[in-house]
């Protein structure tokens, strides 16, 4: 189990102050300039060795990412934009790291910044979280004042402003491409690939866009040493991770626990246990809503990790756990993720605007097993259709869950379907 | 310029091509709805899917640019099923009321149903009923069929420049529709009819009133405005039912204006369809040889000074050529084909083109308009000027009316007094044109009809000599015509001859009675109730001003039922074709003059379409190069010097639908003045369905 | 979308409101204020509990934007209320992880407590009820907003007992309502026990 003392999110269940005072009391803010001064390839290099995976669900390696940036500030100025559009069902991680210890991010944000070449970071909230969004601007606030942003921060010589946008309940808008277009005052509709945001982004400018825990943990990872975090974890799956455990558990939580962990002893040591023991477990989605359900069998090998997940078919994603016990009514709790993706769905590409209407309008009938046998085929042809076919990946997301659904309780799908035309045969 | 391989076929491209145009050039068929060459890249709707090597995933075709070396398969069993998908998800919720569609027969996703869609509905959900929009009397909406492609809110916003259009929600929800505050009264907005793939965009006026196979096509010229767009002319039978736009990349890309597009109606309405001879102050139906004799009678022992002749906006080469050869046998140089006074110089032919060509003016890097709205005057020449301006770089500056011509000028103010400090160097916008690599100006008809249109025309002269606006390769000095007849009628010289009299001469001779006999080649906008006691002869299409002064009136054929020849606004001569034949006893125009001229017992020396055009090329050499443009030489001084009057520069245009005697006559033409105005007034007009 | 007789003629923002809206302007790039719309939307709501037309005509002034560019943002995030709500907004969550933590009875509390079905206002105008999307506090399941704030951790009788004190004009503690800390396992931390810092509790 990961000590304490290798633990990033030293506030993560808000006990401390979570102010600048607090926060300097954790040891934020401590001789930043010092990390700023050692340059920007050093910094890039470092956070490469670090080995640190974009936590936003992709995985892509952060330090590789920052070194896509020009590497010299032309007439189009460069921006850092934060994702912190939380909003993948399962994960609520970021929430606590910007409400109890904003100043980790703010840090990062300000040496992200100086990596990438930027002057202007903007953290872009999901627009639910309006208390979040007071404590960090609140800390912004607190960190200008105290000369650790804005012009000269921290005296490196370096400007850098760092602003909070909310967003107004849209899920698309964690993708960096949806989000750069709401930060630009428009509906958050993906954008083409290429070109990408490195190249075009925020304003047509050379953008960087990190999930906020890739940013929080960056001061602490540029101050402890690349090697402390790659040592943590598993190769090419390094450091630590907060996971968030929700479903049928007997203590649901946020935990920050060291990547490559068992799946079972995370929710073991953190969680209570399965409601009910561990026998009671019927299938874990392991990274949020969008990745393939896990069986009880799968469950018990699986480290959580980006490789081990990826081998199982699944994904780590966001590394939020939802736990389903034998009491859940799987098919409904597909249908419901189904629903949200309709919901969700920006309405821009075809397969996606009308693909997931159609699914989730099965998925709602295959509840009651009010479909014929034939639909389950149906369901995943459809379910094909739209993956791949799509600008984004939230056609992907929406087609998933139902193709983990089929692959994995297939029998139980046919079971609804048989009861209920005996039902009707009989009456 | 990258090489790569598309179905086997090898082809180099320009760097930044997407995939989509090299199989395009290749030939090489790949369906769309959204994409569209002509606007920004949507990448929306996922029919042109295609396999690239090393690509996980199918490929949007319109958006992907190429790369050296990629290998794409356009027609693999991926790429069919990814389309066929696509499809079944395109008509999930598209009402298949093909039978009743006016789309029926030219529609997108018709044909590419054909290839790619199912013949079973693999689904049993219900369908989506959109509520169709108000966009006015030009654009019927059936939003259930819409497919959400986005063409018409980016030509909208892109290329009219008039953004009304929007999706509103998300997802399935996603709708097309208008502000509700706002009007769809773009000048263009016939093109969104054109764009739309499907059939949620179509024709109003036309609706239900053809299918288009049944519609005779005939390519031929508009003569609405000044530009000469390319257009084909739809007809069943004897009757107009339609125009659409050609594409010619030089005049008018594939764009046509709401007028020359929607007037069509007016060629049903008001026409003159057989000869008249008025009898005891009233017209009376007569036989052509009764009109002719009457005209032979009250012209007969006349002499040349008391006859005249004006040619209005509309009035081709053939007939111009005709009258002006006739009025000179007739002893008469008292003509004029500036029936609105415009003090243009038929002597340089410079001085009256729009010497930048309207393809040129896209290479402009700064413009000065003088007395001259452009939206109005000429929409689709305005959407060329508005595209030089998304491109950045482009200087624009205006002097007249403050208003919207979508994009964004500097307005100097409304008097002639600032052309001239600028003439002279005194104003600072004289620095912008004279720095500028390719400088451009353009005068508007607003400026040239002026009392002292002649002084502003020698001080725009003036500028472009000073600033530099003519120089190798390049002359940035634009006359914007209105009138389709106008640069034709300068090429021929019909302009009064040693000793004539121009317009207002001819209208003041005829006032004191100087002027006994007039001949309007379908002028209506000259003063009716100032010629006196003038016998008035109205060769034309129309029950307009003209004839109702008229005392003899002899039936011309409108633009659609002739093959005749006018002059664009660049110099380009172009020819329309005959579509459908003239009403009644309607002749084409130049025979009526021949005939006239016989009846008055003078001979013309041509017979026959061929023998005039051929002595239409020997008159002026723009007859002799069909479609071609010729660059005028800049020649001596043109213009006048003198005073300015203190006056506002103004367009002449005040109502954009109704200009000429068809759109006057045309229903839905009246129909957009009542909803729109006189045009430019998107923004926050509120309708009839506001509130 | 046609228009509904609840729109007002005109909107104007209050002193202190075109105050924060040009504060929130200045946030951007010389030229680049259309990325303002998110937040000056979300204050014609603060003022006025929903976004009109009017509200939005306004906006699209203020920024130099098409006012369908306005509408377009103002329909496409969920946010944004079309037509006014009550004066209390309460957003139950049913998604997944709420779903298997007994959001159904939540949500049959909160209808109960309320007398009103998703998407209707209480005839009082102080609730509108809404089914929401997933509101990232997972851990926290089954959960609610009302307005700005997150309750937590619920249960028939919470739920209930929430909505009994806004009825009351009271404004009951966000967060848990069993009584956690936060995201912390309930019945203390498994973690983050050793270290010791000079900073206050929270």
């Amino acid at each position: 189990m990961l000590r304490d003392s290798d633990r990033i999110f030293t506030n993560l269940y808000g006990i401390h102050d979570w102010t600048l005072k607090g926060a300097r009391s954790r040891g934020d803010w401590d001789n930043t300039k010092a990390i700023l001064d050692k340059g920007r390839d050093w910094i890039i290099d470092e956070m490469k060795n670090s080995g640190l995976r974009g936590r936003g669900g992709a995985g892509f390696p952060t330090g590789v990412k920052w070194s896509f940036m020009p590497k010299t500030e032309g007439p189009r100025p460069h921006y850092l934009v934060i994702n912190a559009d939380e909003g993948e069902p399962g994960t609520c991680k970021d929430r606590e790291m910007m409400r109890f210890d904003p100043h980790k991010l703010i840090e990062g944000a300000l040496i992200a910044s100086f990596a990438i070449g930027a002057h202007a970071a903007y953290i872009y909230i999901r627009g639910e979280f309006v208390r979040e969004a007071e404590h960090l601007n609140h800390a912004i606030d607190e960190a200008r004042a105290a000369g650790l942003i804005g012009p000269n921060a921290c005296g490196s010589g370096w400007d850098c402003e760092v602003y909070v946008h909310r967003g107004a309940g849209a899920y698309i808008c964690g993708e960096e491409s949806a989000l750069i277009e709401s930060l630009e005052g428009k509906k958050g509709q993906p954008r083409l690939k290429p070109p990408f945001p490195a190249g075009v982004g925020l304003y047509g400018c050379p953008t960087t866009v990190n999930n906020v825990e890739s940013i929080a943990v960056a001061p602490t990872i540029l101050r402890r040493g690349a090697s402390w975090f790659a040592g943590l974890g598993k190769p090419n799956n390094t450091g630590t991770k907060v996971f968030c455990i929700s479903g049928h558990v007997n203590t649901p939580c946020n935990v920050e626990e060291e990547m490559g962990i068992p799946l079972k002893e995370l929710i073991e040591k953190h969680a209570g246990g399965v409601r009910g023991g561990w026998d009671n477990l019927l299938a874990i989605i392991p990274g949020g809503s969008s990745v393939p359900m896990l069986n009880k069998q799968q469950c018990e090998e699986v480290t959580m990790d980006f490789d081990a997940l990826r081998a199982m078919r699944s994904g780590l994603g966001t590394a939020a756990v939802i736990v389903m016990d034998k009491s859940t009514d799987l098919v409904r709790g597909i249908a419901r993720l189904s629903k949200f993706y309709w919901h969700e769905s920006c309405g821009q590409c075809t397969p996606c605007r009308e693909g997931t209407g159609w699914m989730a309008r099965m998925m709602q009938r295959m509840i009651t097993g009010n479909a014929e046998l034939s639909e389950i085929d149906l369901l995943e042809e459809i379910s094909k259709q739209i993956e791949g076919h799509t600008i984004c990946a939230l056609g992907d997301a929406a087609a998933w869950p139902v193709q983990g659904l089929i692959r994995t309780f297939r029998p139980e799908l046919e079971r609804r379907i048989l009861e209920r035309q005996a039902k009707t045969r009989a009456a | 310029m990258p090489k790569l391989t598309i179905d086997g076929r090898e082809i180099e491209v320009e760097a930044g091509a997407t995939i989509i145009q090299a199989a395009d050039l290749l030939g090489i068929e790949i369906p769309r709805f959204c994409y569209h060459e002509r606007l920004a890249i949507a990448g929306n709707c996922r029919m042109c899917l295609v396999e690239v090597e090393k690509m996980p995933k199918p490929v949007a075709s319109c958006a992907m640019p190429v790369g050296e070396g990629m290998v794409v398969k356009t027609n693999t069993p991926v790429v069919r099923k990814a389309r066929q998908g696509v499809m079944e998800f395109l008509l999930l919720n598209h009402p298949l009321d093909c039978p009743i569609c006016d789309q029926g027969g030219e529609c997108d996703l018709q044909d590419q149903a054909m290839a790619y869609g199912s013949d079973k509905n693999r689904c049993q959900e219900g369908k989506r009923a959109v509520p169709d929009k108000d966009y006015g009397p030009l654009v019927q909406t059936m939003m259930t069929r819409c497919i959400q492609c986005t063409r018409c809110v980016r030509f909208i916003s892109e290329i009219a420049g008039t953004p009304v259009l929007g999706g509103l929600g998300r997802g399935e929800h996603l709708e097309i529709t208008r502000y509700v505050g706002a009007a769809v009264s773009s000048e263009l907005s016939g093109n969104l009819i054109d764009l739309c793939p499907v059939g949620a965009l179509t024709n109003k006026p036309a609706s239900y009133t053809y299918r288009s196979w049944e519609l005779k096509k005939t390519e031929s010229i508009d003569v609405m405005d000044a530009l000469g767009a390319s257009i084909r002319v739809d007809t069943r039978g004897n009757e107009v039912i339609r125009v659409l736009p050609r594409v010619n990349e030089d005049v008018n890309e594939e764009w046509l204006s709401d007028r020359s597009r929607f007037a069509v109606d007016g060629l049903k309405r008001q026409r003159l369809d057989r000869p008249y001879v008025r009898k005891d102050g009233k017209l009376v139906a007569v036989t052509w040889p009764e009109a002719l004799a009457a005209v032979a009678a009250k012209l007969k022992g006349l002499n040349g000074s008391q006859i005249a002749a004006i040619a209005g906006d509309q009035a081709d080469a053939e007939s111009l050529l005709a009258t002006k050869d006739l009025l000179a046998a007739l002893g008469s140089a008292n003509l004029d084909c500036r029936s609105d006074g415009a003090k243009l110089d038929a002597s340089v032919r410079a001085s009256y083109l729009f010497n930048s060509t309207a393809a040129g003016i896209e290479q402009a890097d700064a413009l000065l308009i003088i007395g001259s709205n452009p939206r109005k005057e000429n929409p689709v020449l305005n959407s060329r000027i508005r595209k030089r301006w998304q491109k950045g770089g482009f200087k624009i500056a205006r002097i007249g009316h403050k208003g919207d011509l979508t994009y964004q000028y500097e307005h100097l103010g409304d008097q002639a007094s600032i052309l001239k400090d600028i003439a002279e160097g005194k104003h600072p916008f004289f620095e912008v044109l004279k720095s500028a690599a390719k400088p451009a100006l353009i005068i508007g008809q607003g400026a040239l009809t002026r009392a002292d249109g002649a002084v502003i025309l020698g001080l725009a002269r003036k500028l472009a000599d000073a600033a530099g606006l003519v120089k190798d390769g390049w002359n940035g000095f634009n006359v914007l015509h209105t009138a389709a007849a106008r640069v034709g009628g300068l090429d021929l010289g019909f302009v009064p001859g040693a000793g004539g009299k121009d317009t207002a001469a001819i209208v003041d001779g005829a006032a004191k009675g100087e002027v006994k006999a007039l001949v309007l080649l379908g002028a209506d906008d000259i003063d009716m109730k100032g010629l006196g006691d003038a016998f008035v002869v109205y060769v034309g299409t129309h029950g307009d001003a003209g004839a109702h002064r008229a005392d003899v009136i002899l039936p011309a054929a409108a633009y659609t039922e002739k093959s005749a020849t006018y002059v664009n606004l660049e110099g380009r001569a172009q020819q329309t074709r005959l579509a459908v034949f003239p009403p009644g006893e309607a002749k084409e125009d130049w025979r009526i003059v021949k005939a006239l001229a016989e009846a008055l017992g003078k001979s013309l020396p041509y017979d026959s379409l061929k023998a005039i055009r051929q002595r239409l090329a020997q008159a002026a050499p723009a007859f002799a190069a069909i479609g071609e443009v010729t660059p005028a030489a800049w020649g001596a001084a043109f213009g006048a010097e003198g005073a300015l009057g203190d006056g506002a520069l103004v367009s002449n245009i005040d109502n954009f639908y109704m200009t000429d005697p068809i759109s006057r006559a045309s229903k839905t033409m009246a129909e957009c003045t009542a909803a729109f105005g006189g045009g430019c007034n998107h923004k926050h007009k509120k309708t009839g369905t506001h509130g | 979308m046609s228009d509904m007789t609840y729109e007002p003629e005109s909107f104007a923002f209050t002193p202190e409101y075109l105050e924060k809206a040009k504060a929130f302007v200045a946030k951007y790039p010389a030229g680049r204020q259309q990325s303002a719309v998110m937040p000056l939307l979300d204050l014609a709501q603060r003022q006025e509990g929903w976004v009109s037309r009017a509200a939005m005509e306004v906006i699209a002034t203020m920024l130099d934007m098409a006012p369908i560019r306005v509408e377009e943002v103002a329909t496409f995030y969920t946010m944004y209320n079309r037509k006014p709500v009550g004066k209390f907004h309460v957003q139950v969550c049913t998604n997944l992880p709420c779903m298997l933590r007994g959001s159904d009875d939540v949500v049959a509390a909160a209808k109960e407590a309320l007398g009103v079905g998703f998407g209707d206002m209480t005839k009082d105008g102080l609730f509108t009820l809404s089914e929401v999307e997933c509101l990232g506090a997972c851990v926290n399941a089954p959960m609610m907003q009302i307005n700005d704030d997150y309750y937590e951790d619920l249960t028939a009788e919470t739920t209930k007992a929430v909505l009994e004190a806004f009825k009351r004009g009271e404004t009951p503690k966000p967060g848990p309502q069993n009584g956690r800390q936060f995201s912390c396992p309930a019945g203390g931390p498994t973690s983050l026990t050793e270290l010791k810092f000079e900073g206050g509790k929270a």
